[in-house]
């Protein structure tokens, strides 16, 4: 999908809704439900991965320079489940508005 | 041509499925439009057409397995009637938003309750707004012609909508008339194979039925919108191209004797049988009289309804349903708007009758006439009568 939806006009759509670009899914930006985002102290973490296992995005990867498990911004809900799995109390969930 | 033929229209709407070669037919039999299914699933099973006939659990079930093999691409046909209709309801939404191009008979039946298996037209009224083209259909000829129909309107590439032909139940379901049948030759001539531009298949996925936030929603409403009111156009020429072959014609509206008619009536459905003769007898008598027979129920003929009654001073129109508490008879209301701000509107005056199998003869159309006549000259306006009921 080369327009986000709300920039499309009733013009633009498939027939019947139809979505015709497989996997156009992921662009789909879910990050913008959310109200709470992960911080991390990776200084506790053990890279065990169960975040990433419980995550039901599942948008929470190892990062490429360390292998600390980051939650993808653009996919996260805000839903802090992986906060509160985390054995290692690694994830705080802050308020959005909170730099 | 065929000849003539003496059969029952449920039969002949089920030949008329079987002559327009459906692949998937997934039906739930019920009062009165079990002689359609019944008939249907013998003919799958001798193998007098290449179908599955899948037997569901129910109505609702019934117009799901028809989304899906719809969107495969398979010419899909169901037939249901009255609770039946409602069960399948919100399914009905879901066939015609994804624009699947099922075709479905109708056999008009009361709601519950009380219970009642007779007919009237409370059943198609409910799935008025349901976004599926309607096609009302007075006989049992009709009713077979509009079954072919039916699936080329429905798969033509500018339409793509589910169709619905309605019949009535037992005044038009369960009737033996004679029939002038089409042969397989003639039906293949004019109905070409269905091909769906967007077929369920793994080399080329699709998703259907995705969900629409509110950023979406609306645009996903007009385009719909706009795309069925813009059917109209191949709803006629595809009548046109049957009326030019098979030699008979039909229109979105039609009218009986309307030349010169000051005093008009106006019904759909198998009614329109009695009502011409009420006015064979009235025009007899000199009385300036005309009928109008709605066919095309959706996309509503906005344009052929304000022709027709142009010339008229009186219009009554009869519904077989009544909205409670509402204007009456839904037929009525939608043609008091569809005449609101016509430059001389005729004093519409509404009437409801035939409910739940009750017999309108050629008589009460003339009364319903008369009324109306009268109504006109004292300048009254009352919201709708209910014919027949006793006091």
């Amino acid at each position: 999908m080369s327009k986000q939806d709300f920039e499309l006009t009733w013009k633009d759509l498939e027939i019947g809704c139809i979505v015709t670009e497989p996997g156009s899914a992921r662009s789909y930006r879910t990050g913008d439900w959310r109200s709470q985002r992960p911080t991390y102290d990776s200084s506790k973490c053990i890279k065990c991965g169960l975040c990433a296992l419980y995550c039901p995005e599942p948008c929470i990867h190892p990062d490429d320079a360390e292998g600390y498990y980051k939650a993808d911004l653009f996919y996260c809900k805000g839903c802090g489940i992986c906060a509160h799995e985390c054995p290692k109390s690694v994830i705080t969930m802050v308020a959005e508005e909170e730099k | 041509m065929t000849k003539r033929v003496g059969i029952e229209a449920s039969i002949a709407v089920a030949e008329a499925a079987k002559l327009a070669r459906i692949e998937v037919a997934a039906a739930y039999p019920i009062t009165p439009q079990t002689h359609i299914v019944e008939s249907l699933s013998e003919i799958v099973a001798n193998g007098r057409v290449d179908a599955e006939f899948i037997c569901v659990e129910s109505e609702h079930s019934a117009m799901s397995a028809c989304l899906g093999s719809s969107a495969t691409g398979a010419r899909t046909f169901t037939a249901t009637a009255g609770q039946g209709l409602e069960l399948m309801h919100e399914v009905l939404y879901v066939a015609s938003s994804s624009r699947l191009p099922i075709v479905m008979a109708v056999c008009n039946r009361a709601l519950s309750g009380p219970l009642n298996v007779w007919g009237d037209h409370s059943d198609a009224m409910a799935a008025r707004d349901c976004g599926w083209i309607q096609i009302f259909s007075t006989s049992g000829q009709e009713a077979f012609d509009q079954t072919i129909c039916a699936f080329r309107i429905a798969e033509d590439a500018k339409v793509l909508f589910p169709v619905m032909v309605h019949l009535d139940g037992f005044h038009v379901s369960h009737v033996v008339e004679p029939m002038l049948l089409l042969d397989q030759k003639e039906v293949d001539s004019f109905l070409p194979p269905y091909t769906y531009p967007f077929p369920l298949h793994p080399d080329k996925p699709v998703t259907m039925g995705a969900f629409a936030p509110p950023a979406i929603y609306t645009e996903a409403r007009k385009a719909q919108e706009e795309a069925l009111i813009s059917t109209t156009d191949t709803i006629r020429s595809v009548w046109d191209d049957f009326g030019k072959r098979f030699g008979r014609h039909y229109t979105p509206v039609e009218t009986y004797k309307a030349e010169g008619a000051e005093v008009m009536l106006l019904t759909m459905g198998s009614f329109s049988q009695p009502a011409e003769l009420a006015i064979d007898k009235m025009r007899d008598e000199g009385k300036k009289v005309g009928l109008i027979k709605l066919r095309l129920w959706r996309p509503f003929p906005f344009d052929d309804l304000r022709q027709a009654v142009s010339g008229a001073s009186v219009l009554a129109v009869f519904d077989r349903c009544l909205s409670y508490g509402g204007t009456g008879g839904p037929v009525c209301s939608e043609i008091k708007a569809a005449c609101y701000g016509m430059e001389k509107s005729p004093h519409i005056v509404g009437f409801v009758g035939g409910l739940g199998g009750r017999d309108v003869l050629p008589e009460d159309f003339e009364q319903i006439l008369q009324k109306a006549i009268s109504d006109a000259e004292k300048g009254q306006d009352r919201a709708y009568e209910m014919i027949g009921v006793r006091e």
